[in-house]
């Protein structure tokens, strides 16, 4: 897997995920009440307004000061023993971390969730040189047995499937012989997975936050199995988008404050980890070998472009959670692994417009995807410069728009052309129209709209006419 | 106090009843109408389709056309938002950077140029029946204008507000959304008047004619009976009419 997920057109993809009954009544289902709990957590805290601030004031520091703070992070990560390797590419992140693999000899790996390890699409690469990868967080493991089927949630990845489903699945791949209960079927997962970690001889995390005074590379989870994999396997890797930083542990707390609330309304989550290098003499646990891979894969590109405030994201997912368009569509259809107002506006930055040009328009521009970014990513003013991008640097916009679009630019060049247009417009449609009140089957593009709606007909006589011979009136009565 | 109306390209051509109303409800309220003839739409359908360049030329057209009114009045959140954005849209640009900002200054959505540039709340009007209001994505979230036509519609005689269920959620207009991804916003419409009809109310009241189009068409199309009406519309029914 890859940041593309899925072949075809985009609205081809729509139209089949919109059939998905069930998956559409998940996700309504899901962002109803993960909005509710959002709001419960963020009212207890105080004025949620002034911690996004805080929370903005520290990324796009952070961000401003990317290289000082890297350079901060990976010093302190070799000082305690620790590697740091810096990939340009995805293919130079897997190829290290396929090297690390070798020299251990490993062939058992365990993985605790991660976005950025399936964006470089590293299961597969590890899977090519005979390794055995093991997906321990609850949604992906099932997605995994699934036959990898991809996230459609960043933070909830099995969003779409039903628990009937997923008891099917595991009949079918994993022996499992009882009911659809969750609690069952996770309890059933558990003891899978135990014997996974037991045996794991290298261990694959995300980061949620590396801090760059202190070396701490930190993950939240509420399975605890995180902890499973930085604690068993004597390698750990660590794999981390390169702008996932804060300065300091005083930034740190203010930023899972912002992130367990604006993900799924926990004032914290169940397991907070903080890991502070490879296992020292005088420790019980932990890995003797920690390696943290720093992966650019486009981001820097990003830097000082109108879009750097995207590499603010803390991978919440809130957006997803509001936005009324991923609401319907599920996060299949975007056809990338970031789904959502994050992903319309980071998929394009990362892999191009040629296979994501649709997605800057699946949006309508509300606005509620940038009203609940915990950091105050402008979402919305993103698409739309990614839209300006698209038809003006890019050339990508359909001809027929473009005309269209040039004759709106010279048409209201003057208010006489639009006087005389309009005029003409509103009696010829009307004659058209025969009276009717609405349009029902509209042609070319107003067909869009008559599949589901009416079309007001515009009227005979424009607003502007009887305002002409009202200000004459009036001017009538003065005199 | 002198007023001059932006009407806006659908009140213009589809909805004059709204303009209408919007004339008649500020000269009630003390207001001389002032309506330059030169102004046309605001750019936005160009704008929001990534067609910046050409938006521009309608944008120095109203800036123009605006360039000595006192107060810009609009009776839709969508179009002042518009409006309140050229002075970022031209900030770069030494000729109309100015002019853009002052028009931008000087706009304001009608129910938020009544409550906090009149200061007035309550307006003398009757209309019998059970209604929800349609919270607009920009008026909303984006201008910012959140209270104002809620306060005004409180006092209305004999109106009965319901709450709507998920009233953040657009209704799936979008401007040219509608048409470039006509199912989607098809599905978001119907979600929209699924909650409308289970509220069961007389009427759907809202401040943004795009939005009012998208549902009317939609409610029009269900044979449903609910009354669409623009907030204008409602506020300038005469008490006891």
């Amino acid at each position: 897997m890859s940041i593309k997920i899925k072949e075809g057109k985009f609205k081809e993809r729509v139209t089949d995920e919109m059939k998905n009954d069930f998956m559409r009544k998940a996700v309504s289902g899901a962002q109803d009440s993960l909005g509710n709990r959002r709001l419960l957590s963020t009212d207890k805290l105080g004025d949620w307004e002034s911690w996004r601030t805080a929370g903005n004031e520290i990324r796009k520091h952070t961000i401003d000061n990317l290289t000082h703070y890297l350079t901060m992070l990976s010093e302190q990560i070799s000082a305690k023993g620790g590697h740091v390797y810096f990939a340009e590419t995805d293919e130079d992140a897997r190829n290290y971390i396929k090297d690390v693999v070798k020299k251990k000899n490993a062939k058992k790996i365990v993985k605790s969730k991660s976005m950025v390890t399936e964006e470089i699409g590293l299961n597969a690469a590890l899977e090519e040189i005979d390794c055995e990868v093991i997906e321990t967080d609850l949604g992906e493991y099932i997605l995994q047995v699934d036959d990898h089927d991809p996230p459609s949630h960043i933070v909830a990845p099995a969003l779409h499937k039903k628990k009937e489903q997923i008891r099917d699945v595991f009949i079918e791949k994993l022996g499992y012989d009882k009911t659809e209960d969750p609690g069952e079927l996770a309890k059933h997962s558990r003891k899978m997975l135990r014997e996974k970690f037991l045996n794991a001889e290298v261990g694959i995390t995300g980061c949620n936050f590396a801090v760059a005074e202190t070396g701490t590379i930190c993950i939240v989870t509420n399975e605890g199995n995180a902890r499973m994999v930085t604690t068993i396997p004597k390698t750990q890797i660590t794999v981390m988008g390169m702008e996932r930083l804060v300065p300091s542990l005083e930034d740190l707390d203010i930023m899972v404050s912002l992130l367990t609330r604006a993900a799924v309304g926990q004032p914290i989550s169940s397991y907070v980890t903080l890991l502070n290098g490879p296992k020292a003499e005088e420790e019980v646990d932990g890995p003797e070998d920690l390696h943290v891979v720093i992966v650019d894969n486009g981001r820097s590109k990003i830097l000082g472009t109108e879009f750097q405030d995207i590499l603010n994201c803390i991978r919440c997912g809130a957006c997803l959670n509001v936005c009324p368009v991923y609401r319907h569509i599920g996060g299949h259809s975007y056809g990338s692994i970031y789904p959502g107002p994050v992903g319309a506006v980071l998929t394009p930055l990362l892999d191009g417009y040629d296979d994501h040009k649709d997605l800057p328009y699946a949006s309508t521009l509300c606005g509620a995807c940038t009203d609940v970014c915990p950091v105050k990513i402008p979402l919305h003013d993103l698409l739309l410069k990614h839209r300006q991008e698209i038809v003006e640097q890019g050339g990508r916009a359909p001809m027929s728009e473009k005309l269209l679009m040039k004759a709106f630019g010279f048409g209201a060049s003057s208010g006489g052309l639009y006087e005389s247009g309009t005029k003409i417009a509103t009696v010829s449609l009307k004659m058209l129209l025969r009276n009717k009140e609405t349009i029902s089957n509209g042609p070319g593009m107003m067909k869009e709209w008559t599949n589901s709606k009416e079309f007001p007909t515009p009227k005979t006589s424009r607003f502007r006419d009887w305002m002409s011979k009202h200000e004459s009136e009036k001017k009538h009565d003065e005199r | 106090m002198r007023v001059t109306l932006f009407s806006t390209c659908l009140v213009d051509l589809f909805y004059t009843n709204v303009g209408i109303s919007t004339v008649e409800l500020l000269e009630k309220l003390g207001c001389e109408v002032d309506y330059p003839k030169g102004q046309i739409c605001c750019g936005q359908p160009a704008y929001n389709s990534g067609y910046k360049k050409d938006s521009k030329n309608a944008m120095k057209q109203l800036i123009k056309t605006f360039d000595d009114a006192e107060y810009v009045v609009t009776p839709s959140g969508s179009c002042a938002l518009m409006l309140r954005e050229y002075g970022h849209i031209f900030a770069d640009d030494e000729k109309w950077a100015d002019r853009s900002k002052r028009l931008s200054d000087k706009t304001y959505e009608l129910t938020e140029f009544i409550v906090n540039v009149l200061g007035i709340d309550s307006i003398p009007s009757t209309l019998e029946g059970k209604a929800v209001f349609h919270t607009s994505c920009h008026m909303t979230r984006l201008l910012g204008v959140k209270e104002e036509p809620k306060l005004l519609l409180s006092n209305v005689d004999k109106l009965e507000m319901k709450p709507l269920a998920n009233a953040h959620n657009c209704c799936g207009f979008g401007g040219t959304f509608s048409v470039k991804m006509g199912d989607i916003s098809s599905e978001m419409v119907q979600e929209k008047t699924r909650s409308i009809k289970e509220a069961n109310v007389d009427y759907v009241i809202g401040a943004d004619c795009g939005c009012l189009m998208n549902i009317g068409g939609r409610l029009k199309r269900e044979k449903e009976t609910v009354e669409v009406l623009h907030i204008a519309e409602v506020l300038n029914r005469e008490m006891g009419v």
